[in-house]
């Protein structure tokens, strides 16, 4: 898509948003006044991130005149936790637990995961925590609120010195039924705080007080873990560009899809650990608004994984847990399932059973896949995309990566000697196998949620999303599969366009025949006033509420949504209705026994952006101005001569007949034989098969 | 005698010729039907024991009943070969007697649910779940009574009936079913779970036949079924040997004073097939302590055990169930008479775990674990509330993981797969219960180059009058070690009454009265120990033992002496080492702590608590099977 010229006439501030990858740093400036969009990619510098947002702001503003004061507020998703986790690089923290349950993180809930058999081989991750930075305190609160032992503040004033001999950098106090009542956690907070001054403190009655002493405490020690870590980072970041543009706002992305101040984000790090693909999901909601398709699937296909969610409404399924691999945290996030299949993906094939299996290792991006020249030898998918001609070898990709054919053929070889395939058909396979991988986690938030894709559009983006989306889209029936412009770019579009956001909750058990509408109103009146305090002054909020309901004795919580209206009526009664008639929708059956409450929340969310739209210049409809070159393809078994088109120069009307190769900087689309991509007048490429009529 | 199979379209599947792509795609769908059914279940049950520890098992089975995918094997072939009557295109059977379905599940609270699947009027395949009711009625609060004698106290039988027709529950059933048991609104939600969950599998298999084909279906699952016969060949030839190898183990009573009781199995290989023979397995017990093991349910153990130890990406079903024959005698512990008891089989059944693995390990010891499989320890706890409302739990503990080739036995996790412990803030909020501490107990891992895993210390303290009932075992012997590891610590209870007095509490008991404030120390066992203590090094001896895994004297086992800060002091280590290995006795492939004999004249002074008689002689036992 090409970058419209600055207005110079007119003065006006700008949204930025940032999205830090592993390989590159994604910049997107958006003009308040008329939604112009500039864009800008640099590689990531992952020792310090920052460096690289300034990077891309001296480009992105140079490059394109742009005074750079004119940057209202920078909106930012970051990876910065996620990765504190994935490697294992967190702060060390100390653990002040009730006395006789020190080993709540060793013993953990006991699970080994996999079959019968599995702890044969199962290596455990090791605790977060080493259980010689566990302090245990004697206290004692008790499940109805009541103090059965009261904090020994004398002796815990002489034990927590043992986690300064530790070198902690950061504590969690997690006591038991403190999601009752916290009182002992933030005296012990107050103690700490006079005998470790400069630690930061983190109670699990703040963080997340929900019942399950294990997993609160896991999500407590998570936030300490990266408190330091994103503390520093925010501080840091906020502080560089504050030199640049003293007036600018930092906001970073939350992994529930909403915004929190620089300030929130450092206090309550957990709640970010899955920013970078909620950006990916707010930014596809954005484009999804603007082509019209309120119901969608998202696919998020990059190197090593692939991320999806379901959007129904222009509303993404949030949940009440966040994991990021074996680490499982109580912390809201947008429902996005993860699975180890990306363009990195390596296939083989094992000895016993002579399948072929693709993922979930990867070859990443060092040693790369075997077509990239940098020493992979072993079959990757992209390998096999080169092989079928989908990824055109010679079109330079991102301007830098050289692609060797003859080396991802050989890499095929592989498996295809032991399967008694063709190299074609092996990669065929290949890509059959993680299209079915990635097939399996679409199924994961659709179907077995209640949904029919059919019912929903296909969302495609990341580096290999275009690539697969056509396949997919055709394995659900989802149609039409969306390409948004830019797909490579689209977290940072997320990044641009969410809106601040903060929640306060609370632990609130009662039958529903031991509670009034009165009650729940008097207890979510003050959720209220407190959600709304934490988001900016002056922001005008809108509040929404949700209550987790059940069967007694029941263990699944399901959140019910309820609006400020609903308020209004008879609470129990709504709730009710609404709980039945979702248990029925998922798991076929509701019973007629008495249900309850567990928690209660209220999110409030300021206005959000309303940015002005620029449509792409109309085309005559045919798709030849931008035509490159033919290639050869390989698909179902048969060749296919596929026409090659450069995507900056396509415009709105435009019909692709596939097969068709679409390239554009850093991604490259596919439209499969016996489809068709329609360009919308935004941009995007809307992809149908030829049997069904196009509802453009 | 015999199922009727009715279908509506004529002509048996086809087989066609399969991809080895389509195949895998099949596969991992059916996977993850099978997935699906445990999240469903998970999510809708309301026993604690399904909903927060999971004791409930899918499976998927082709047409023939064989598991596709699943755990703990199929059990379908049993039902067909026991059930008089038709299987209709919208039945969804229930039963939970063992002695009716040849032993598909093996006491009475596990209610199996399972579900012929019809495409297009033709049986295409099998959906089952069975899952542990905590009540299922009978003499006691959780049903399962020690001192039974007989099945018919143990409580209601359900035979196989239809508790759907025509996709229409069986209301009648349903009402005879609920009456029975303590817990009727439990009982009620985690059937409909478990008919959720198989009434998923259906859906998903419409889905696949309607996407592949029927015939394609067909023909990749019994590819799914070739592939781990093929495998299991191959796995056979290695691990089985030609020359017979025998191995036996113990559970040491059966709560009504009588111990231990032997069980014992003698494997061998003919060409391809493996035998596995348990002659020499002690007489049924005259109390509840049976294991009604079907042999079906057999080959799935050798099955999970051999696939993890040789090759762990094996996809496992039930395909190579043809190779293995499985010899039981008839009115043995393993093969009982009806109406013999079976409630507390609970103890046998992880024997049996611990059995094949000193079995096995006799071909490969160096791919062999530890001993670990004590029972699962349940606990129950049940009377009325403040309110007058009445409360019962059921609760398995864990004790710790053996120590394994690849490393230390994790400390108080679960063998089991998909277990989980029940948190103590829903304990407390749930039952009148406080928890006083829930902690590892250092030095009850048995030492090792790889140390055992060590058991879990509950204190529970009662805050209602009520009864508990306790199902335990290795309090007697010891979960062994292998290969120079040594035999791990043993389970143990006691009941400090609020009153001040203490009393130990055997390891089998029911209706042992409580009163608010008594306390309840239920210290599970440790895992075997793996190679020998005196070569793990010193500072990881230390590393346990500045954590409190183990103590100072916990230390002197592996022949490492702590200094003061509890660093190694290396002289005196080197030397206790030196001494350990010059009066070492000849290498052992297994640390029992003892044989038998000696543990049984050591018993009381070192458990406090007597040690059984010998069991009755086998001919009081000995009648004509009552049908």
């Amino acid at each position: 898509m090409a970058d419209p010229a600055p207005i110079q006439a007119v003065p006006t501030s700008y949204i930025l948003g940032v999205d830090i990858g592993g390989t590159f740093t994604d910049l997107l400036l958006v003009r308040e006044a008329d939604g112009a969009i500039f864009t800008a990619k640099v590689p990531s510098t992952p020792a310090d991130p920052s460096v690289a947002v300034l990077t891309g702001i001296d480009r992105i503003t140079e490059h394109h005149g742009i005074p750079r004061e004119r940057i209202r507020t920078v909106m930012h998703g970051t990876t910065v936790a996620t990765n504190a986790v994935l490697t294992r690089s967190g702060v060390r923290v100390g653990l002040l637990t009730t006395k006789g349950f020190r080993d709540v993180l060793h013993i953990g809930r006991s699970f080994v995961p996999g079959n019968l058999g599995a702890w044969v081989t199962w290596q455990r991750p090791s605790p977060l925590v080493p259980l010689s930075s566990v302090v245990e305190v004697n206290e004692r609160i008790l499940a109805d609120g009541t103090v059965d032992r009261p904090l020994d503040e004398a002796a815990l004033r002489l034990d927590i010195h043992r986690l300064g001999d530790e070198r902690i950098e950061a504590l969690t106090i997690s006591f038991l039924n403190a999601y009752v009542d916290g009182r002992h956690e933030r005296l012990a907070r107050e103690i700490a705080h006079e005998e470790l001054p400069g630690i930061q403190v983190s109670i699990s009655s703040e963080v997340a007080p929900e019942m399950y002493e294990y997993e609160r405490t896991v999500t407590t020690v998570v936030n300490s873990y990266v408190g330091p870590i994103v503390k520093s980072y925010v501080d840091n970041l906020q502080s560089l560009l504050s030199r640049q543009i003293p007036s600018v706002n930092l906001r970073i992305l939350r992994s529930d899809g909403g915004l929190a101040s620089g300030e929130a984000a450092a206090a309550a790090p957990v709640n970010h650990l899955m920013s970078g693909p909620a950006g990916g999901v707010t930014g596809a909601i954005w484009v999804a608004k603007q082509t019209g398709f309120p119901d969608f699937l998202t696919f998020d296909m990059g190197g090593t994984s692939t991320d999806v969610a379901l959007v129904q409404g222009y509303e993404a399924r949030t949940r009440r847990e966040t994991a990021v691999h074996e680490v499982i945290v109580r912390a809201p996030s947008l429902d996005v399932k993860s699975v180890g299949a990306g363009g990195g993906s390596i296939a083989f094939v094992p000895a016993l059973t002579e399948a072929l299996r693709v993922g979930p290792r990867s070859a990443g991006a060092v040693p790369g896949p075997a077509a990239y020249c940098k020493g992979g030898t072993e079959p990757t998918v992209t390998d096999a995309n080169i092989v079928l001609g989908y990824l055109p070898a010679d079109v330079r990709l991102g301007g830098e990566l050289e692609v060797d054919v003859a080396l991802a053929e050989q890499a095929l070889e592989k498996i295809a000697g032991p399967l008694g395939l063709t190299v074609r058909e092996a990669a065929e396979g290949v890509i059959d196998i993680v299209n079915e991988n990635m097939f399996g986690a679409l199924r994961l938030v659709s179907v077995e949620q209640g949904y029919d894709p059919r019912d929903f559009a296909l969302m495609a983006f990341g580096g290999a999303g275009p690539l697969h989306a056509n396949a997919l889209g055709a394995l659900l029936q989802s149609w039409p599969v969306v390409i948004p412009p830019g797909p490579g770019v689209l977290c940072a579009y997320g990044d641009a366009t969410t809106r601040l956001r903060n929640e306060s909750s609370r632990s609130f058990v009662r039958r529903f025949g031991d509670t009034t509408a009165a009650e729940i109103r008097a207890v979510l009146a003050p959720l209220a006033a407190d959600a709304a305090a934490g988001l900016e002054e002056g922001a005008a909020a809108t509040v929404s509420y949700q209550a987790d309901v059940r069967y007694c004795g029941q263990g699944l919580v399901m959140p019910i949504d309820l609006s400020t209206a609903d308020l209004q009526g008879d609470i129990p009664a709504l709730l009710r209705e609404r709980f039945d008639r979702t248990h029925e929708q998922l798991f076929v059956f509701a019973l007629d026994s008495e249900a309850e409450l567990v928690n209660v929340r209220a999110t409030a969310e300021a206005g959000g952006l309303d940015l002005a739209s620029r449509p792409l210049p109309a085309g005559d409809g045919s798709p030849a101005a931008a035509e490159l070159d033919r290639r050869r393809i390989f698909h179902h078994g048969t060749e296919h001569e596929a026409t090659l088109y450069d995507r900056a120069r396509l415009r709105a009307g435009d019909r692709v007949e596939g097969p068709a190769i679409i390239t554009e900087m850093d991604t490259t689309s596919l439209i499969l034989p016996g489809h068709h991509g329609l360009v919308e007048r935004h941009g995007s490429i809307l992809i149908y098969p030829n049997d069904m009529p196009a509802e453009a | 005698m015999g199922a009727r199979i009715i279908e509506t379209a004529a002509g048996p599947y086809t087989r066609v010729p399969v991809s080895v792509v389509v195949t895998d795609i099949i596969e991992s769908s059916l996977r993850n039907a099978r997935t699906e059914m445990d999240a469903v279940i998970f999510r809708t049950a309301m026993s604690p024991g399904i909903r927060e520890q999971h004791d409930a098992f899918p499976i998927i089975a082709n047409a023939a009943g064989l598991m596709v995918v699943g755990q703990f094997g199929s059990f379908i072939h049993g039902f067909l070969a026991a059930y008089d009557g038709t299987v209709e295109d919208g039945d969804v059977f229930l039963t939970n007697d063992p002695y009716s379905c040849n032993g598909a599940i093996s006491h009475l609270n596990d209610w199996l649910v399972l579900m012929p699947i019809f495409h297009e009027g033709r049986l295409a395949a099998w959906s089952a779940m069975f899952a542990h009711m905590t009540d299922t009625g009978g003499r006691v609060p959780g049903s399962l009574p020690t001192d039974a004698q007989q099945i018919f106290e143990e409580g209601i039988q359900i035979p196989i009936v239809k508790i759907m027709r025509g996709n229409e529950l069986v209301d009648d059933v349903l009402k005879i079913c609920l009456r029975n048991t303590r817990v009727p609104e439990w009982n009620r939600a985690d059937l409909m779970a478990q008919i959720a969950a198989v009434k998923l599998a259906e859906r998903r298999i419409h889905e696949l036949s309607r996407r592949f084909g029927p015939d394609l279906l067909y023909s990749a699952m019994e590819i799914l079924l070739e592939r781990n016969l093929n495998a299991f060949r191959k796995v056979i030839r290695e691990v089985v040997p030609e020359t017979p190898v025998s191995f036996e183990d113990h559970i040491d009573d059966d709560g009504m004073g009588n111990g231990p009781f032997k069980i014992a199995c003698t494997m061998w290989r003919e060409g391809d097939r493996a035998i596995f023979d348990f002659a020499g397995t002690d007489p049924q017990s005259s109390s509840s302590v049976n294991f009604y093991l079907q042999p079906e349910q057999f080959k799935m153990i050798f099955g999970a055990y051999t696939s993890k130890l040789f090759d762990p990406d094996i996809v496992f079903n039930d395909g190579y169930y043809e190779l293995l024959d499985v010899r039981i005698p008839e009115g043995c512990l393993l093969r009982p008479r009806r109406p013999a008891a079976l409630s507390c089989r609970t103890h046998l059944l992880c024997r049996m775990f611990d059995l094949v693995s000193g079995l096995l390990g006799q071909g490969k010891p160096e791919a062999m674990c530890g001993a670990g499989w004590s029972a699962s320890p349940h606990l129950m706890y049940s009377g009325f509330d403040g309110k007058g409302d009445w409360f019962q739990l059921y609760q398995i503990g864990f004790g710790g993981l053996p120590a394994r080739p690849v490393g230390d036995g994790v400390d108080g996790h679960s063998l089991w797969p998909s277990f989980m412990n029940i948190p103590t803030e829903y304990l407390e909020a749930y039952f009148p219960l406080v928890i006083r501490h829930t902690r590892v107990i250092a030095d009850s891992g048995g030492p090792g180059l790889h140390r055992g895993g060590n058991g879990i210390s509950i204190a529970y303290e009662f805050r209602q009058a009520g009864d508990i009932s306790i199902h335990d075992d290795r309090w007697i012997t010891h979960p062994w070690g292998v290969n120079g590891g040594k035999a791990a610590g043993r389970s143990r209870r006691r009941l400090d009454r609020a009153a001040g007095t203490s009393e130990l509490v055997p390891s089998k008991c029911d209706r042992v009265h409580v009163e608010p404030g008594d306390i309840l120390y239920f210290d599970t066992w440790g895992g075997g120990g793996w190679g020998d203590p005196v070569q793990r090094p010193a500072e990881l001896v230390s590393a346990d033992a500045k954590v409190g895994l183990i103590t100072r004297e916990g230390a002197l086992r592996y022949g490492v002496v702590l200094g003061e800060s509890l660093e190694p002091d290396l002289a005196a280590t080197a030397a206790l080492r030196r001494e350990l290995v010059a009066n070492a006795g000849p290498p052992s492939s297994f640390d029992f702590g003892g044989d038998i004999e000696d543990l049984l004249t050591r018993c009381e002074a070192e458990t406090g608590l007597p040690a059984p008689r010998r069991p009755p002689t086998p001919g009081r036992m000995s009648h004509a099977p009552v049908t």
